[in-house]
C-alpha cells in the first residue's frame, strides 16, 4: 500500500528526514513512534502534501502510483487521510457544511452521487453517535471553540466519512483524557480493514494498549532505527528512548 | 513541493469561464439619441407621461447639475477617466412604448430567455413562489409579478412610472425627502433622468406577505441606467426588499447611477438587500460597470428599523454608502456588507450612521475581500448629535486579502456630540491562512473550492441576514467573484 524508499526532506533548510524507509501493507495498523523532533510529525506533512517540505531524495509509492507527484487534494481523493495533531480552526464554515463539501469532493472524484443536505445529515447521524459526537457541535463552525477531545473525536468523524485507504493519524491522543482515549481508539478499530492501512503517530505506548499495532517503528534523527512487533513498544514503555540506545530529544 | 500544473489548469478554466452573465440580448431598443441636454430631460419626462411637477423637478435637477458638473465627488479611493457625459445615452427602452407589455405572455420570449439565462423565472408559478419580482431591463420595468395578491392587502409594489401615474400624491410626498435632488453629483444627474425603479408602499400595520424583488439589468450600449427606487413603510408595518443586478459584457464603460429612498414610521421595519452582480469589467480592467448609487433611509418615527444588507461583487468601481437617518426616539439601523474586488476592480462603500433621536441604536457588518490587484475600501461615518442621549453604535470592519498585489483600506469616520455615546469600533485584516487552505486540500476539497469556502464562513454574519431563498445564490456568487485568485 505505502512504500518509503530513502526519503531525504528538507525544511527551512533543515535537513529532518534523513533517508528513511518503511513499507506499510494494506490491512495493517503500523505505529511510529520516537522522540520530539525525530521527523514524526514532517513525515505525515510530506505523505499529505504541505507546501514547505523539500523532497531532495528517495520517493514514495502508495497503490503503486508516485504519491508525491500528486497535489494534495488529489491524495485526499484517492484516499490519504491525515487526522492533524492540531486540526486547524475554520471560522464561519459549520462542521457540518465542511463535512458535506469533502465528503462530496471526494464521491465526485470516486465517480459517485453527490449526497444532497438530508442524505448526508442521515449518514452522519450514526458515524457522530459512536463517536459521542453532539449534532450541536456539528452546527459549530469548524473546531472553532472546540475542546482538544472535541476536535480529535471530530477529525476520526471525518476518517470515518472520508472512508480512506491510508489514514494517518498524528498524536491523535494528545490532549486526550482517559474516557475520551477510549472512545476515539474505538472509532479507530471499528475502521480497520483489509484493504486499509493505519499509520499510528505517538509518544505514548499507552495508546497502542488501546489501537494495538501489527508493527512497530522507531524513528530518530530522520530514520527508523529500529522496527518489530508490538512489543517494542513495551521495550521502549519500560526503557525509554536510552533504552534502545537513543537519547530522548537527542535529534532535536 | 506540490506540482503547479494543476493549479495552472484551475486557472486557465477559471479565467476562461470569464463572466457568466455578459451576454447580449438583441432586442429592437427605442433609445433617446446620446448626451444629455434640457430637451432630453423633456423626451424622458413626456414618454413617461409625467405631470408637470414632475417634470419641473427633474428640470431642477437638471440646471443644478450643469452648473455642479466639477463638483462630480474625487475624494473616494478610486481612479476612472473622466467621464463624457454627453456620450451616453439617457433613455432605452426594450421595445416601443405603445407595444408595452400588458402581461407576462406579450413579452418578448428572447428577453423572458434573458430572464431564464438570470436566474430569475418571471412565471409565477415557478421556483421564486413567494417572491414578487419588478425586472427593469434597461429604463423600463417589463412586468411585476403577484400585483394582485399585494394589492388585496394594500401593498403597492409597480414600477416608479406607474406610481407617479396612479399614486402622484404618495409619489410627490416622499420622492426626493431623503436624497434631495441637490444631494450629490449623482443624484442629481438621476433626479434629472431618471428612468424607471420600483415603489413600494406598505400601509399601516401590514406585514408584507413576501418578500418583494427587483432585478435589474443594464443590456443596450451606451446606455446609463438612472433607477429610482422608493420605499414607505407606514406606521407597524414590515417589508423585506431584495434587488439583483447583472449587465452583460461590454468593452466600454458604462454608467449606473441609482437612488434609493426608504422612509419608515413608527415601529415599521425595511430590510432591504442587495446583490449586486454588475460585469466587473475583464482581467485588465477594459469595460465594466461604474456603480454609483445613493442609498438612504430614514427612520422618522419611533422604534423605526432600516436594514441594509448589500452583498456586492460586481461592478468595475463600486462607489456607494447605503445609510440610516435615526431621527426616531429607540430607532435602529443596520448596515451589513460584503464586497468582493477580483482583478482590477474597485469598490469604496460603507455607510452613514447619523443619530438624532435618543436611544438609537446603530450596527455596522463590513467584510472586504481584495484578490487580484483590486482595491476594497469601507468608508463609514457615525455620527452621534447632540440631542441623542444614549445612542449606540457598533462597527466591525473585517478585511481579507488574497495574494499579494491587492489593497485594503479602512476610512472610518467618527464624530460624537453627545457623552452619554457609546461608540465601539473593531478593525481586522487578515490573509487567508495557509494551514486552513492546506486543512482544506488534505480533505479532498480543490483549493478555489477551499478559497470559497474559507471566504464564505469570513462572510458568514453578512450573508446569513440575507433572506434564505437568496443566501445560497449569493454563496455561489460569492465563489464565482473568487474563481482565479488562486494560484
Amino acid at each position: 500500500m505505502l512504500e518509503i524508499k530513502n526519503l531525504r526532506v528538507v525544511v527551512d533548510d533543515k535537513e529532518i528526514l534523513k533517508g528513511l524507509d518503511l513499507t506499510v501493507p494494506a490491512g495493517e495498523v503500523h505505529a511510529i513512534m520516537g522522540p520530539n523532533g525525530s521527523g514524526k510529525s514532517t513525515l505525515s506533512y510530506v505523505l499529505a502534501g504541505r507546501d514547505g517540505y523539500e523532497v531532495r531524495d528517495g520517493g514514495v509509492t502508495y497503490l503503486g502510483k508516485d504519491l508525491l507527484a500528486i497535489m494534495p487534494e488529489q491524495r485526499a481523493r484517492e484516499g490519504v487521510f491525515l487526522a492533524f495533531q492540531y486540526p486547524v480552526e475554520i471560522p464561519g464554515v459549520g462542521s457540518a457544511t465542511f463535512l458535506k463539501t469533502a465528503v462530496n469532493a471526494v464521491r465526485k472524484h470516486r465517480g459517485e452521487k453527490e449526497f444532497d443536505a438530508l442524505e448526508f445529515l442521515k449518514l452522519v447521524r450514526a458515524k457522530r453517535e459512536a463517536l459521542g459526537i453532539s449534532e450541536e457541535m456539528m452546527r459549530r463552525p469548524l473546531n472553532v471553540g472546540f475542546s482538544g477531545g472535541e476536535k480529535k473525536r471530530n477529525e476520526i468523524l471525518q476518517m470515518s466519512l472520508l472512508e480512506p485507504r491510508l489514514a494517518i493519524l498524528d498524536e491523535t491522543d494528545s490532549g486526550l483524557d482517559i474516557d475520551a482515549l477510549k472512545v476515539v481508539a474505538d472509532g479507530v478499530n471499528a475502521l480497520r480493514r483489509e484493504d486499509r492501512a493505519i499509520v499510528v503517530i505517538t509518544h505514548y505506548q499507552r495508546w497502542l494498549d488501546y489501537i494495538v499495532p501489527d508493527s512497530v517503528h522507531v524513528l530518530s534523527e530522520g530514520r527508523v532505527v529500529r522496527s518489530g512487533g508490538k512489543e517494542l513498544a513495551l521495550e521502549l514503555e519500560q526503557n525509554g528512548y536510552g533504552g534502545i540506545g537513543l537519547q530522548a530529544g537527542a535529534a532535536v | 513541493m506540490t506540482g503547479t500544473p494543476d493549479s495552472m489548469r484551475a486557472i486557465e478554466s477559471a479565467v476562461a469561464e470569464k463572466y457568466k452573465y455578459g451576454f447580449v440580448t438583441d432586442i429592437a431598443a427605442e433609445s433617446a439619441p446620446p448626451g444629455l441636454s434640457e430637451a432630453i430631460v423633456r423626451f424622458i419626462s413626456a414618454k413617461k407621461d409625467e405631470p408637470e411637477w414632475l417634470l419641473d423637478w427633474r428640470l431642477k435637477a437638471y440646471r443644478l447639475w450643469t452648473t455642479v458638473q466639477e463638483r462630480e465627488p474625487t475624494w473616494a479611493k478610486v481612479q476612472y477617466p473622466k467621464i463624457d457625459y454627453q456620450d451616453a445615452c439617457y433613455y432605452s427602452a426594450p421595445i416601443s412604448d405603445a407595444d408595452r407589455p400588458k402581461s407576462l405572455d406579450e413579452i418578448d420570449p428572447q428577453l423572458l430567455a434573458t430572464y431564464e439565462k438570470l436566474g430569475i423565472p418571471l412565471k409565477e408559478q415557478e421556483v421564486l413562489a413567494g417572491v414578487a419580482v419588478d425586472a427593469v431591463f434597461d429604463s423600463v420595468s417589463v412586468a411585476t409579478t403577484f400585483k394582485g395578491k399585494l394589492a388585496e392587502m394594500g401593498v403597492i409594489f409597480c414600477p416608479i412610472s406607474e406610481a407617479v401615474r396612479e399614486h402622484p400624491e404618495l409619489v410627490r410626498r416622499y420622492l426626493g425627502s431623503v436624497v434631495p435632488y441637490a444631494d450629490n453629483f449623482f443624484a442629481t444627474l438621476n433626479s434629472a433622468v431618471f428612468t424607471d425603479g420600483s415603489f413600494v408602499y406598505i400601509p399601516e400595520g401590514v406585514r408584507c406577505p413576501m418578500e418583494l424583488s427587483t432585478y435589474f439589468r443594464i443590456n443596450a450600449a451606451n446606455t446609463g441606467q438612472f433607477e429610482r427606487t422608493l420605499i414607505i413603510a407606514e406606521a407597524g408595518s414590515y417589508v423585506s426588499y431584495l434587488e439583483g443586478c447583472t449587465a452583460p459584457m461590454r468593452d466600454e464603460n458604462q454608467l449606473h447611477a441609482a437612488v434609493v429612498e426608504l422612509v419608515a414610521f413608527d415601529d415599521a421595519e425595511i430590510k432591504y438587500s442587495t446583490v449586486q452582480n454588475w460585469y466587473p469589467g475583464d482581467e485588465n480592467g477594459k469595460g465594466g460597470i461604474y456603480n454609483f448609487v445613493t442609498k438612504r433611509g430614514a427612520c422618522r418615527g419611533r422604534n423605526a428599523k432600516i436594514s441594509w444588507t448589500q452583498v456586492e461583487t460586481g461592478s468595475a468601481i463600486t462607489w456607494k454608502y447605503p445609510s440610516c437617518i435615526l431621527q426616531g426616539d429607540n430607532s435602529v439601523g443596520e448596515f451589513y456588507s460584503v464586497a468582493i474586488t477580483n482583478n482590477r476592480q474597485q469598490a469604496d462603500t460603507g455607510t452613514k450612521m447619523i443619530h438624532i433621536g435618543k436611544n438609537t441604536k446603530s450596527r455596522i457588518i463590513s467584510k472586504g475581500i481584495a484578490v487580484g490587484r483590486s482595491d476594497s475600501t469601507y468608508r463609514g461615518l457615525v455620527r452621534i448629535l447632540p440631542g441623542a442621549d444614549n445612542a449606540r453604535n457598533y462597527t466591525q470592519c473585517d478585511s481579507l486579502l488574497i495574494g499579494e498585489q491587492c489593497g485594503a483600506h479602512t476610512v472610518p469616520y467618527i464624530e460624537s456630540r453627545n457623552r452619554s455615546a457609546r461608540i465601539e469600533h473593531e478593525a481586522t485584516t487578515s490573509k487567508i491562512a495557509e494551514d486552513q487552505l492546506f486543512y482544506c486540500r488534505q480533505r479532498g476539497i480543490g483549493e478555489e473550492d477551499a478559497v470559497a469556502l474559507i471566504v464564505n464562513g469570513f462572510c458568514r454574519e453578512v450573508l446569513q441576514e440575507l433572506p434564505m431563498e437568496f443566501a445560497v445564490e449569493a454563496q455561489k456568487l460569492v465563489g464565482i467573484s473568487l474563481e482565479g485568485s488562486v494560484g
